[in-house]
């Protein structure tokens, strides 16, 4: 029985993506849900640095960033392996999901808009980085970015896109276009569907309910 | 493994290509050096880094590889002498984790505080600073990151030793104050002395003249870094 504790926010796409690669791998921990507004001192003893979720806790040692966390986890337990064998698939799957960063900035941007210009310019900063996804990395009409099986980039971007599709409803704008970008949509069916996955996929409805106030006081914040 | 088989290409004056060079030399790999110019970019860069057009690109048996610390791992993985990532998971998660740490927090903050005026150029520094002090601790007591032997921290953050201080300088500034952070000025020595690096820094006046001139270019529109700090 390994010793796993997880601090993070259920509806936070960083923190999903911990929770699914333990699911994928079949590993029991302690799920720790920690208050944004109210971090336990342990969460800010593990993470001095930057004080954020998600943080793994082994047998007493933190490893912290979301995808270190999901790359130490595969290191150990090579089951369901979520990184590639071969050192050159393995650097273009690190490529794209250093790429995924580039997602990141527009949840903020999101946040922050309220009239239909901010919004609109939200969009367009993610349908950019969408574009570069359906034409460079799902051009070979692939079912899931790691092939037949998730891989890590899967888990990536198919964490960032649960959070946009949240702030679709909340934002009231489209962002996942099926017209405009057919693989990636036809993608996150795919993904949200995978086994494990739809298991543990968190509900549209209780994600609206929870993030709409934490985005709304974010704004009120900025 | 001859040099035609590997290919990198580099920008002279860029933190980031260096490290796969380093990289290569301490693992005794032969490599053709291609120059780019990253104002003036190439049909081959552009073919081979279509999405950001930027270097340093490895290619490898004609496989082109991305991203510096992609690349690091990489080069770690296909050439086993002199490995540069520790054994152990943990202790790898820990030097990824400062790799990112540096590169996001005081790669910009350095950079800004160089190009940026007033207000500005002090909340750059702070953050620069900030970030020497958490970084300070993890080298405290150690020859180099990697321990008695260069490892993959001392190159993710190897560029600290050598355009930090050119920064220093171009930027009337300081951010490694030998007083404040003993332990890092000394960690800089040793990494700028050791034979494979000491053997492949840019000459220090082109660095000097070239950043001068980027910091009279960038000045002008520096806030829109601001958001990075």
């Amino acid at each position: 029985m390994e010793d796993l504790k997880l601090h993070g926010f259920w509806y936070s796409p960083f923190t999903m993506r911990v929770v699914w690669t333990l699911k994928l791998k079949g590993l029991a921990y302690e799920n720790i849900e920690e208050d944004r507004y109210n971090k336990s001192p342990q969460l800010l003893e593990y993470n001095p640095v930057h004080k954020k979720t998600p943080v793994l806790v082994h047998s007493g040692k933190p490893i912290c960033e979301s995808m270190i966390i999901v790359q130490y986890i595969d290191e150990l337990w090579p089951q369901n392996p979520l990184v590639p064998h071969d050192p050159y698939d393995r650097a273009q799957a690190r490529f794209w999901v250093a790429y995924s960063e580039q997602l990141v900035p527009a949840l903020p941007a999101l946040i922050r808009s309220t009239t239909p210009e901010e919004k609109e310019k939200a969009v367009e900063m993610i349908w950019g980085n969408f574009k570069v996804l359906e034409d460079h990395c799902l051009a070979d009409k692939r079912k899931f970015f790691g092939g037949d099986k998730i891989n890590m980039v899967d888990l990536a971007i198919g964490s960032l896109l649960t959070v946009f599709v949240t702030a679709e409803d909340i934002k009231q704008v489209k962002i996942l276009v099926a017209e405009k970008f057919p693989l990636i949509h036809l993608w996150f069916d795919n993904f949200k569907n995978a086994p494990v996955i739809k298991e543990n996929f968190p509900d549209r409805e209780k994600m609206v309910a929870t993030l709409k106030p934490i985005m709304e006081r974010m704004l009120a914040s900025s | 493994m001859g040099s035609e088989d590997v290919k990198v290409l580099c920008f002279w004056a860029s933190p980031f290509s260096i490290r796969v060079e380093w990289a290569l030399k301490l693992k005794g790999v032969d490599y053709e050096y291609i120059e780019q110019d990253v104002f003036n970019k190439s049909t081959l860069l552009l073919e081979l880094n279509p999405i950001h057009k930027k270097v340093p690109v490895l290619v490898h048996a004609s496989k082109p590889i991305l991203e510096s610390f992609v690349i690091l791992e990489y080069i770690d993985e296909t050439w086993k002498q002199h490995p540069l990532l520790p054994q152990d998971p943990y202790q790898r998660a820990h030097d990824r984790f400062w790799a990112n740490f540096a590169e996001n927090k005081l790669l910009y903050a350095s950079f800004i505080a160089m190009v940026a005026t007033g207000d500005d150029t002090e909340k750059a520094l702070n953050v620069a600073r900030d970030s020497v002090e958490k970084i300070e601790q993890e080298i405290k007591g150690k020859k180099f990151f990697g321990g008695d032997n260069i490892g993959y921290l001392d190159i993710a953050l190897g560029w600290i030793s050598y355009w930090i201080p050119v920064y220093e300088e171009v930027g009337s500034m300081q951010i490694l104050d030998p007083l404040r952070f003993p332990a890092i000025n000394a960690w800089m020595t040793n990494f700028l002395n050791h034979p494979v690096i000491k053997d492949r820094l840019p000459p220090r006046d082109d660095m000097v003249a070239y950043f001068h001139t980027r910091k009279k270019i960038v000045s002008p529109t520096y806030h829109d870094l601001m958001k990075y700090l």
